[in-house]
């Protein structure tokens, strides 16, 4: 990967080789399946005129922990407000998050990428501001849910990744720093 | 037929009309995962804060494992506080006085 840079013209450039790509659109696109997962559960629960509006999506936090850090309480110590909150919001931040998703496979896909088969070709992004903001979100919910399946509770835990006994944690810490490098070009390319 | 029942209306209460000014605040907590740089720009670009008023309260995150990041309406801080979790900060709201 090439860092990100900005061009002269205003846009974000940076370049993948395909395995990278390929690594980006996999788990973004793992990210979708798990919000699409929680779509549509828990209309039943509340009121049917507000469900009939479109207005009402689950009150009760996801049982999934990914799911839990990625579509938090908005109260910390009132379930009641915190529920209240989630069926008026929850589904429009979940599908927040999956456009975020699906506009980064689709710069990749702009720029070269074939999901069926990703070749040996270099992959160029451009992003406009939109797609800035859409990666810097999305590549942060991969992060995130990484970070979860990693067990990473404190800054510590996040220092330790390499010295896992388990070949398959040290190798998903190594893609879970590799991401935080993306993003961090990212940020330094706005600056 | 039928005529509405005649409501009656709760007087204002004058206390809490005085404390309408900042009743509600915005806190983002620290957590392991995002990158310093990135809760800075979030606080820059969404909030519309200098560079400076950014990075202090990134820091104070980082540093004190949260801080007030936005005060104002309870409306105005539920939005605030959606919009961090489409950035993937963990955002939540309370009232000024906790």
């Amino acid at each position: 990967m090439t860092p990100f840079k900005k061009r002269r013209r205003g846009g974000l450039v940076a370049t993948f080789d395909p395995a990278e790509a390929a690594v980006i659109a996999n788990l973004a696109g793992q990210v979708v399946e798990l919000l699409r997962d929680r779509t549509g559960t828990g209309v039943a629960e509340s009121d049917p005129l507000i469900g009939e509006l479109g207005l009402g999506g689950p009150t009760q936090p996801p049982d999934d922990p990914v799911l839990q850090r990625l579509l938090p309480d908005a109260y910390r110590e009132n379930a009641d407000d915190s529920a209240e909150f989630r069926r008026f919001t929850e589904s429009s931040l979940t599908s927040a998050k999956v456009q975020n998703a699906e506009a980064m496979i689709a710069s990749l896909v702009s720029g070269g990428f074939d999901p069926t088969d990703p070749g040996e070709n270099d992959v160029e992004v451009e992003l406009d501001p939109d797609a800035v903001q859409a990666w810097l979100k999305s590549l942060t919910d991969i992060r995130l849910s990484l970070g979860v399946r990693l067990g990473i509770e404190t800054e510590e835990d996040a220092m330790l990744l390499d010295k896992s006994a388990d070949p398959a944690a040290v190798a998903m810490g190594e893609l879970y720093d590799w991401l935080g490098y993306v993003q961090e070009t990212l940020v330094q390319a706005l600056a | 037929m039928t005529t509405p029942t005649p409501v009656e209306i709760d007087q204002p209460d004058v206390v809490e009309d005085l404390e309408l000014e900042n009743p509600w605040v915005t806190v983002v907590w620290n957590d392991p995962v995002n990158l310093m740089s990135y809760v800075a720009y979030v606080f820059r670009n969404y909030f519309g804060y200098s560079e400076q008023k950014a990075t202090k309260l990134m820091l104070a995150v980082h540093n004190e494992g949260k801080a007030v990041v936005s005060s104002g309406r309870r409306e105005q801080m539920e939005r605030h506080v959606q919009a961090m979790h489409e950035y993937g900060l963990w955002a939540t709201l309370q009232r000024a006085d906790v």
